[in-house]
């Protein structure tokens, strides 16, 4: 455990020796969500329908490209095959990371959500639902990113990743079109794809102010991927590499 | 000293790819001294390092290191690898580094100070890892090592380019280590090191051509200078 919490504490400083990227993490969400909303400005409804999806999808897309960047830095660094040389085991290192990202994830969703209810006046019922998903979103960002970094050799592969993991997932989540209006193999792929249940999550917060059954379904549902992932990822950090 | 080395391979073959790059190699380190791997780049020197951190995949032969099998968690609390590239955080300061590295061995805070000190950093504790010298950045690799009181040392050429004074006093800190009873492997391609060695492994194409003293080299090759004996072996040997 001490391991683990070193570990996030060396990740959290490494991402505050790096102001520009701390800001792009807690800010830029706002940023574009205030750009989104008056992009809509003449149909609020929409923003009302989209906005509180993208509370969720924006710390995914974020946690994956920067947790994948950071590993494919530590895998072609060296540093990865030294920590493998030390005591330090590979689940401890894999939670250590998903540890720190998940904190930076508190921080943006925190901040994103202050700004959509109460200066963009998102209609939510139900404020710690949203930041609860945004967390768990952003985890399983993070949990993704360290699976996919295995198959990246270089950053701008990790960065490559993004519309090959990220895209596919946007379109079929339901965020476009209800799911249940797609082609059958489409809305069968979108059923294995964790964005589904994220989405799906946040049209319900957005019409409900209890936390019903479906919520908790998705919830467990996406908890269920992030530790998949995360054993995925751990599974691929191997000791001896040729 | 020791009966029994430190370090034992026996038998080891690996193959990168279609390479061989180290075919059938048996070779000891006795504990308590410092030995010397030397060879030309691309020898092998670096793989046959990784095979003993117990972190190369390795086709057929078994490494031994302290009683046990390379690279399992006992073999790992023991041995301290410092590789070649500067293995360490360039955006972390060099504090920020070595406690890191300390947690992970469970090391105290005297302990760290130590190593910083043993390699000359005392003054840059607070400076950013990316900041520092080439050489300076070896000394932090190195001293993530140094802390956590490893018995054997692997170390992939830790004095390239570092001043003269530098190196000579990182050779002195191996011999103190040595004296302690610890167990240094340290690989160079420069070949006037040999001299610091108690003991030097020549390495070529993947195969040890002499396992000897600096001294011995000496007077079985007829030569005075440890680079002309290294000729001499490697042409007398590396035909066959």
């Amino acid at each position: 455990m001490t391991r683990t919490l070193a570990t996030s504490r060396r990740v959290l400083q490494q991402l505050s020796h790096d102001p520009r990227s701390v800001a792009m993490i807690v800010v830029l969400p706002s940023l574009l969500l205030w750009m989104f909303k008056y992009v809509f400005d003449g149909s609020p409804a929409v923003f009302n329908r989209v906005g509180p999806q993208m509370l969720g999808i924006f710390p995914f897309i974020v946690m994956f490209l920067v947790t994948s960047v950071t590993m494919v830095r530590e895998r072609t660094s060296g540093t990865l095959e030294r920590l493998l040389t030390t005591p330090l085991r590979r689940g401890e290192l894999i939670l250590g990371y998903g540890l720190a990202f998940g904190t930076a994830a508190l921080v943006q969703s925190l901040v994103t959500s202050t700004v959509a209810i109460w200066l963009l006046d998102m209609d939510v019922n139900t404020p710690w639902a949203i930041v609860l998903f945004a967390v768990t979103d952003a985890v399983l960002g993070t949990a993704l990113g360290l699976l996919m970094s295995a198959f990246a050799v270089t950053e701008f592969q990790a960065v490559q990743f993004m519309p090959l993991v990220v895209i596919p997932q946007l379109l079929l989540c339901g965020l476009l079109v209800p799911r249940d209006s797609m082609p059958e193999v489409l809305r069968r792929l979108s059923d294995v794809l964790p964005l589904s249940y994220a989405a799906d999550a946040f049209t319900e917060l957005g019409s409900t102010s209890n936390f019903t059954s479906t919520l908790s379904k998705d919830l467990v549902i996406l908890i269920g991927c992030c530790v998949l992932a995360l054993a995925g990822a751990s599974l691929t950090l191997r000791r001896r590499t040729p | 000293m020791l009966n029994s080395p430190a370090i034992a391979v026996d038998r080891l073959t690996v193959i990168r790819g279609k390479n061989t790059v180290i075919p059938d190699l048996t070779v000891s380190v006795p504990s308590g001294s410092v030995t010397g791997l030397l060879g030309p780049s691309g020898c092998g020197k670096t793989t046959l390092i990784r095979a003993i951190a117990g972190i190369q995949i390795i086709r057929s032969g078994t490494v031994t290191v302290l009683g046990g099998p390379a690279g399992t968690p006992a073999a790992r609390a023991r041995v301290g690898y410092v590789m070649q590239s500067d293995s360490v955080y360039p955006d972390l300061t060099v504090l920020q580094n070595l406690r890191y590295f300390a947690v992970l061995s469970g090391s105290d805070d005297a302990a760290m100070f130590q190593a910083i000190d043993d390699v000359g950093l005392s003054d840059k504790t607070d400076a950013l890892v990316a900041d520092l010298s080439g050489g300076q950045r070896t000394r932090v690799s190195l001293a993530a090592a140094l802390l956590a009181d490893p018995d054997v040392y692997l170390l992939d050429e830790p004095t390239v380019g570092l001043d003269p004074v530098l190196r000579r006093d990182l050779w002195q800190l191996f011999a103190r280590l040595a004296s302690q009873g610890k167990t240094l492997l340290v690989s160079s391609h420069v070949m006037d090191e040999a001299g610091r060695c108690d003991r030097v492994l020549l390495m070529r194409e993947g195969r040890i051509i002499a396992d000897a003293t600096p001294d011995e080299l000496r007077r079985d090759t007829g030569e005075d200078d440890l680079e002309r004996a290294f000729l001499v072996l490697a042409e007398g040997k590396g035909a066959s």
